[in-house]
């Protein structure tokens, strides 16, 4: 007997929240890739938490997946990052105004 | 409320705490390492919800791999832009999380489901495993060939466009 299923989809609710504030309001790059990586963080809970509900392993194995997704999410994100960065000397988005003239 | 709930509690508000600073500090670097407490919490929470295979993998992978990865590309930018004001970004931004976490919170609360104790159960790590690689093979070989693109796609990026330029006659025959 642990808690309710609705307090473990509440928590990962609440986190998931953070990381859409996060998302939103930064206008560094950087912070950007947190947000989406407490967002990941929150679906990965969700699913665990379904896991233990049902009884089954599948939630356990998405999260694996949901985990190497992260993985190359934040590695090719942070290498657009820096290969930006070397481009305009930012990691400010709204600095990049190479396209305008 | 019996010592399981006690603890997920605990780790409930340990994370939250720690992801709430984090995605409030203006220092990436600081955000990163509050993000790592919050992994490890996350990793504790798995093993209380009978995931310890998934706790190991967070605690390698997230809290190691991925944050010292970022701490690594921190270290390449000079300097933080600018932040903005405090309500010019943040309240639309808090406005929003609200408006999803109430709706969120309406359709959880409104299924009888929701409500259910959930029961303690572990699957174990070589369950885990033969259950995986028995009937999600494919996926996992699908998911290998996404972390090879994405590291063929991060060398190609990182090589950045100097080095072409510089010589020139070099290029045209490997590509």
């Amino acid at each position: 007997m642990i808690v309710p299923l609705g307090h473990v989809f509440l928590l990962a609710g609440i986190i998931f929240a953070m990381g859409l504030v996060c998302l939103v309001a930064h206008r560094n790059l950087i912070m950007t890739l947190v947000g989406v990586e407490v967002m990941m963080n929150a679906a990965a809970i969700a699913f665990v938490g379904a896991s233990l509900r049902w009884q089954l392993m599948e939630g356990q194995a998405f999260m694996l997946f949901i985990l190497a997704v992260a993985a190359a999410e934040v590695s090719v994100g942070l290498a657009l990052v820096v290969s930006v960065y070397r481009r305009t000397g930012s990691i400010d988005p709204d600095r990049y105004d190479i396209l305008k003239w | 409320m019996t010592l399981y709930a006690a603890i997920f509690y605990l780790l409930a508000i340990v994370i939250l705490t720690a992801t709430g600073l984090a995605i409030t500090r203006r220092q990436p670097v600081h955000a990163v390492l509050y993000l790592i407490v919050a992994f490890l919490g996350t990793a504790a929470l798995f093993f209380l919800l009978g995931a310890p295979l998934l706790a190991a993998f967070v605690v390698i992978v997230y809290a190691g791999a991925i944050m010292v990865l970022v701490l690594f590309a921190i270290m390449l930018f000079h300097r933080s832009p600018r932040e903005l004001g405090l309500l010019s970004e943040w309240g639309p931004a808090t406005l929003l999380g609200i408006l999803f976490l109430a709706v969120a919170a309406a359709m959880v609360f409104k299924d009888p489901g929701s409500g259910i104790v959930l029961q303690g159960a572990i699957a174990q790590p070589k369950d885990f495993g033969l259950f995986l690689f028995d009937r999600y093979w494919l996926a996992v070989e699908i998911v290998s060939i996404l972390l090879l693109v994405a590291l063929v796609a991060i060398i190609q990026l990182g090589k950045g466009r100097g080095a072409d330029d510089d010589d020139p006659g070099v290029g045209e025959g490997h590509r």
